[in-house]
Parts: C-alpha cells; structure tokens; sequence
C-alpha cells in the first residue's frame, strides 16, 4: 500500500509518512520532467477528467500536463457552458462523466467540502483541485516540496503565512501540511483576515508583518481573495499595500534573506511589490514548476487504488 | 535451501564478469555501465569498483536505473514507490551495459530498455546478471554476461546477499 487514503481531498486526512512518500515520488518525476523526454507510459491504461466549477490557469494546466506526463488520457470539464446551466446536479454531472469509462478525478470546485460530498457518491478516486475556502492540498503539498528542496527537512524550520488567511484554502492546506512535517507556523495579516480560533491548529498569529517577517525563513504570501469577501474587510487595496504588503525595503531591513513564496495569481502592488515577486529571493516559478512533479506523484500513487474489474 | 554460490565463488565470479567486460570494452571511453534498482545497484556497486581497480580509471560513467514508471503490471499489484534514477550523463552513441542481480521472467529488462531510450539512443545495450534462471523467461530476452545459470521452477526464489547490507557474500536458492 502506497498512500493510506483513496482520495487527496484534503492534507487533514494523510499520514505524515503520505506526504513524505508524494515528495519521494515527485522527486523522480522532476527528474524525468528535466529530460529531453518529459513523459513515461505509466499511466497509458488510465483516463482522467478535470471537472472545474471554478476558474483556474495554473492548476488547470498543471494538472492536464501531470496527466500527459503520465501518458494518461485526459478529458476537460468547466462548469461554463456545461449542462450545469441546465440544471444538473454534480453527482449526476460526475457520474455521466465517469460513465464514459473514466476512472480519476480532479475537481475545483467554489462550495467547501464538495469533493468530500462526492467521494461519498461514486467510486472513483477524487483529488481535490481546490474546495471554496477549504483545502488546496496539491498546492500545499507542491508549497511544501518547493520549501523542503530550499532547506531540506521542514522539521523545526520557521515558516510564515501572510495575507488572507480567512478566505485561502492554500492557507489552511498549507497550515495542516506544514505542521504534519514538524515545521512552526505563524499566520500574519490583518485581524479582520484571520479567523477567530485558528491558534487552535498549532499556528501563532502575528498582526504586524514585520515581526512575521523577521522571525520566519520562508515567507508564503497569500493573495487578497476580494471575490470571496462579501463586506469590507479593509478599507482600500491601498491601505493593505501599505501596511501588509511585502516590498523590497521591509526584506532589506531584515538581517538575513529569506525565501519568498506566492501560490498565484498575484495581485502585484497589494500583497506583494514587483521587485520582490521577481526578486532573486523569490521561488515563485519554481512552485509553479514543482506544481507538476507533484501533482503526477499524486496521480500516480492513488491511481492503484482500484476496484480490479475482471 | 541450496547454497548456489559461497562467498568465495561469488568473488571469483565477480572478478570475472569484470575482466569480461573490459575485455570487450578495453578502457570504457565509450562504454556506460546502469545497474537497475533496487537490487541491481548492490551488484552494479561492485562491478563498477572492480572496473577501477582493473582499469585505473576513476571515471568510468556509471549509473542507475529505476523502471517503476516504465512496469507493464503497474495497475495489477500495489503501487510501487520509485527509488532513484542517477544518470548524470549522455547515453547517446554509446554502449550501455546493463546490470542486474537476477534474471527472471525477462519483464524488468524489457522495461529498463524503455526507461533507458528515454534517455538517448545508445549505440548498443548489454545485458549482464549475477544469477540467470533460464527456462522461466516470458519474453526473448537473454544475457551477454552470466555469472552462474540455474534451472529453476517458478515457485522457487533466488536470494543474493551482499556483505554491505547482509553481512555475507552468498547467493541461495530457496524453495
């Protein structure tokens, strides 16, 4: 047995030996997606559907390209100018798909706990692409992997997250995987955008991000969700920018460099300033490469968990 | 349990499965040797060690293969967590020697080949094993170097011990 879950539908439910075991795996598929032949035959019995009920570009292509990486045959789903429209639930959505002989799936989705609900309506493994406010596991998992390959061992190491941490599903994905690896956690932003009870799950809250700044080694900027906050959280981006917004001259008035991290998309000039989005310290395209290798350890390790049809 | 082969013979046998290969690849300019993981690399290790000492060269190209992702039974059985592939090197025009402690079924070499195409075409590709179960293959796949053949029935198994991980040097078949 290679994962203990038949799902990724949140890092809430591995094994800290799971997320060592993904990172093992995404070692090697670095490795081959760094040849001239990007691509093995592993999964060539294997067909995947990336249902997406919520816009995405990175995950989307990040996925689809993990997939064909994999040699698996790939089938796109985005809820705009689908059936969903007309009506249709997403079991019976789902499960049309999956009539058509599919046996993974990948699913964004913009209601919390979504991929929880499906898994317990088909059979199919499910990985969770990102659930409302939820989870965002692969991007924690690729955060993680991308941490781990600038300092090794998490364990003990000290780690940031700054910005929205109320509406990020990476925050939270981010938060369980971090802790599960050993690491220490301080989640900073402003009050009004970090939840009541979040020291709960073993992180400290900071509200002034230059203390956060100082005392972590890597810092994981989040982007300000304006799209999921209903009421006025802060008064102006401009305001935000100002007070909780990572430029250049906070990073040099720190004695020591840092690594700087951002999920995407960026808002440049709100949480994050160009010069530092591009800066030398920044790891940020190299998430966004990682992001693959991880997500075809994912598909890999849980595609075995099949019900052998003889 | 049968002792096939004691640790003095498997030294013997070792000695001359190196002086075979550099009796056909002279100084290795051109040669490549990959040991296949995981329990090729233990016979591989040594292989490679002993070329040194024969040749005096330090650097001969020597890598390692992992073929989990090239398996043709990889949705039959559990999944198989890779170990890694270190072939810090261009495989192209050059003659690879392949290196693996047990030949069986045939399976594992015929995906070694494709894992190791995906690198480059090599000019040639061999094959050597410590242990060659003839009668048992499933595809024509045959060795260039053998270190000692045995007949053997499926359902018997052929163990290899190495003094680095087992404390011993011996090679036994199990029924």
């Amino acid at each position: 047995m290679s994962l203990s879950v038949k799902h990724l539908l949140g890092i809430k439910e591995l094994q800290p030996q799971d997320i060592h075991t993904i990172f093992r795996t995404a070692d090697n598929f670095k490795k081959v997606l760094q040849r001239q032949i990007k691509k093995v035959p592993t999964l060539r019995d294997t067909t995947v559907a990336n249902v997406f009920f919520e816009n995405s570009t990175r995950t989307r292509i990040s996925f689809e390209l993990a997939e064909k990486r994999l040699s698996a045959d790939v089938v796109n789903f985005s809820a705009s100018g689908s059936s969903v429209s007309k009506g249709e639930t997403l079991v019976d959505t789902v499960n049309n798909i999956l009539a058509m002989k599919v046996d993974m799936v990948v699913m964004r989705h913009s209601a919390s706990g979504a991929p929880w609900f499906l898994a317990n309506h088909i059979d199919a493994s499910i990985i969770n692409a990102g659930d409302g406010i939820n989870e965002h596991p692969t991007q924690a998992l690729l955060d993680a992997f991308s941490m781990r390959e600038k300092l090794g061992d998490l364990k003990g190491r000290k780690i940031a997250i700054i910005g929205d941490i109320m509406h990020s599903r990476v925050a939270l994905s981010n938060i369980f995987c971090l802790k599960k690896l050993g690491a220490e956690v301080v989640v900073a932003g402003p009050p009004t955008l970090i939840p009541k009870h979040i020291q709960d799950l073993g992180v400290k809250v900071e509200y002034d991000v230059k203390k956060a700044l100082a005392w972590c080694e890597v810092a994981n900027v989040l982007r300000i969700q304006l799209e999921r906050q209903n009421k006025p959280l802060f008064s102006t981006l401009r305001e935000y920018a100002m007070f909780y917004g990572i430029n250049k001259d906070m990073l040099q008035s720190l004695k020591k460099e840092i690594v700087i991290m951002h999920p995407g998309p960026i808002n440049r000039g709100v949480e994050i300033s160009s010069d530092v989005a591009d800066g030398k310290q920044s790891i940020i395209l190299d998430q966004v490469e990682n992001g693959v290798a991880i997500r075809m350890a994912v598909i890999y390790l849980l595609s075995g968990k099949r019900d052998l049809v003889e | 349990m049968k002792t096939l082969l004691d640790h003095n013979q498997l030294n013997i046998t070792l000695q001359r499965l190196a002086h075979q290969l550099v009796e056909n690849h002279l100084n290795f300019s051109n040669t490549v040797i990959i040991g296949i993981q995981p329990r090729g690399i233990w016979l591989s290790d040594r292989i490679a060690s002993l070329l040194r000492d024969i040749t005096g060269k330090e650097d001969i190209d020597y890598g390692k293969l992992d073929i989990t992702f090239y398996r043709d039974d990889v949705h039959q059985g559990d999944i198989h967590v890779p170990k890694n592939t270190e072939i810090e090197f261009s495989i192209e025009g050059r003659h690879v020697v392949l290196i693996d402690d047990v030949l069986h079924t045939g399976r594992t070499i015929r995906s070694a080949m494709d894992a190791l195409i995906d690198f480059g075409r090599p000019s040639s590709v061999e094959l050597m094993v410590l242990i060659d179960r003839r009668f048992s293959r499933e595809l024509p796949i045959q060795p260039d170097y053998i270190g000692h053949t045995v007949d053997t029935i499926i359902t018997q198994k052929v163990k290899v011990y190495w003094a680095e991980k087992d404390k011993k040097d011996e090679v036994v078949l199990i029924d």
